[in-house]
């Protein structure tokens, strides 16, 4: 069993350097899935039509593009395992399951990171928003938190998809309503970093706290359920 | 029941023994009784008038659906952590799910009827309504992974991480969506029930309507279980079938 735990984390490293090292070679996030974002917020920006509507509503507008690009990340995440069948060789290597989850949220918080980057930039741009350095640091700490619960579910939710194989439809279906509370928590946040709606800095901590509650409880579900989930 | 006979027909293993007829048929004549409480024999209400109406129907849907997402829960539990993990566990889940599904749906439905009427809109994001919503497309998510194929312990497995995992989703999305509006407060209006103090053949009748519909959901959910044991028997079956048929074409 001592085997067991010590690997459970080196297969988690395994599989997140993999992951990123594919990403960074084959750059299909950056060459497709970020431009789509992109096309997002200003779709948001010709559906608004409003200057001033849109600088209140720009931390919604954020959070938003980056539940719809998560989904795509997360696909992509096992498309890449179903190609080979590798998820399937995974299994019959007898790899931790835990291993896996952890593996992949790990990889999957990194790709977020950097979307989060871009889109907030955007919205700098597009959306005329201001963000000082007590707001930068805010919603870099918010980012990361939100990122824990959303790639948590994400992996575990794709997970489930790849190993019915040819269900990823389902995805959204289950993923979205459970990262709603993640949805709230980090749009509050970063309206107290952008300084919008009247939110003052101070009041986005405790909306940080409560992302690093819920990106705690996903994770240790996640890491519990994957196992079952991925079964054949 | 489950493996000893092949090729189950609706007509030699019908879903419904004695004890389950005799309940339908309490179940009906209750809701013939509820139906006479709730149009005619109760008064209508001061403020509200004849939509107070709606309240017999629309708590014992929201109560029904609330037990039957409990039952699924407890259900998939004892699938999970017990030693047989049977399959009747998962079955009940699933039955239980489904009509938990169907009321929850109704329990919308009449609710936005009665907030039309009452508070001039079909809807309100308050915490409790929003949450319900939520509860609703889970549910819905749960009962599509149910759908996902393999064998049934396979789908026992899933659906059963699924459901507790719920158990776990939907509480947090309530005290988000709680603190949420806390900022966003608007004025208030009619609450129904708000202070209300309800007339004794009200009160009985509510009280009756929930009684109603939880015998009502025990029989849905009673016979949808036998019919998804039988949905599993001839799926076992049919491979049984197929295999024999192509031993038959081999000879």
């Amino acid at each position: 069993m001592r085997q067991q735990s010590t690997s459970t984390m080196s297969v988690a490293r395994a599989i997140a350097t993999k992951d990123l090292r594919i990403e960074w070679r084959s750059k299909v996030l950056v060459n497709q899935v970020l431009p789509f974002a992109g096309i997002v917020m200003v779709l948001f920006a010709f559906a608004l039509d409003n200057d001033g509507i849109l600088q209140r509503v720009a931390p919604g507008l954020v959070w938003l593009a980056v539940l719809f690009s998560s989904l795509i990340i997360v696909q992509r995440t096992f498309a890449i395992e179903s190609a080979d069948n590798a998820l399937d060789a995974i299994k019959v290597a007898g790899v931790s399951p835990a291993g896996v989850f952890l593996g992949k949220s790990v990889a999957l918080v990194v790709q977020l990171l950097l979307f989060e980057c871009v889109l907030v930039l955007l919205s700098l741009v597009l959306y005329q928003v201001h963000l000082s350095w007590g707001g930068a640091v805010l919603l870099v700490t918010v980012s990361f938190l939100a990122n824990i619960g959303i790639a948590a579910m994400g992996a575990l939710y794709g997970g489930l998809g790849a190993a019915a194989k040819g269900r990823e439809t389902l995805l959204p279906l289950l993923l979205l309503p459970a990262v709603a509370p993640v949805l709230i928590a980090a749009t509050r946040a970063t309206e107290s970093a952008f300084g919008v709606s009247g939110a003052t800095l101070g009041e986005g901590w405790p909306w940080a706290a409560l992302l690093a509650v819920f990106g705690a409880l996903f994770g240790f579900g996640g890491t519990l359920a994957f196992g079952v989930l991925t079964e054949e | 029941m489950n493996s000893i006979h092949p090729f189950p027909s609706p007509v030699d293993t019908p879903t419904g023994t004695r004890a389950s007829r005799g309940l339908g048929i309490v179940v009906f004549l209750g809701m013939v009784f509820l139906t006479l409480l709730g149009l005619f024999f109760t008064d209508e209400d001061v403020v509200q008038g004849s939509t107070v109406r709606l309240m017999y129907i629309h708590v014992p849907t929201a109560w029904v659906a609330y037990l039957a997402f409990i039952v699924t829960a407890v259900t998939s539990a004892m699938y999970m952590w017990g030693k047989q993990h049977s399959l009747t566990f998962d079955r009940i889940a699933g039955a239980s799910a489904e009509v938990g599904v169907i009321f929850m749906g109704l329990c919308l439905v009449t609710g936005s009827l009665w907030g039309r009427i009452t508070w001039g809109t079909y809807w309100q994001w308050d915490p409790r309504l929003t949450t319900t919503a939520f509860l609703f497309v889970t549910y819905v998510g749960y009962l599509a992974v149910r759908d996902l194929g393999g064998s049934h312990h396979q789908r026992a497995k899933r659906s059963g991480v699924v459901a507790l995992l719920a158990v776990l989703e939907i509480p947090l999305v309530h005290f988000s969506v709680v603190l949420w509006r806390s900022l966003h407060q608007e004025a208030s209006v009619l609450q129904p029930n708000g202070d209300v103090t309800m007339d004794g053949l009200m009160l009985f009748s509510l009280l009756f309507g929930v009684a109603v519909f939880t015998l009502l959901f025990a029989w849905m959910v009673l016979h949808r279980q036998r019919v998804l044991a039988l949905a599993d028997a001839i799926e076992d079956g049919g491979l049984e079938t197929a295999l024999q048929e192509r031993r038959n074409e081999a000879n």
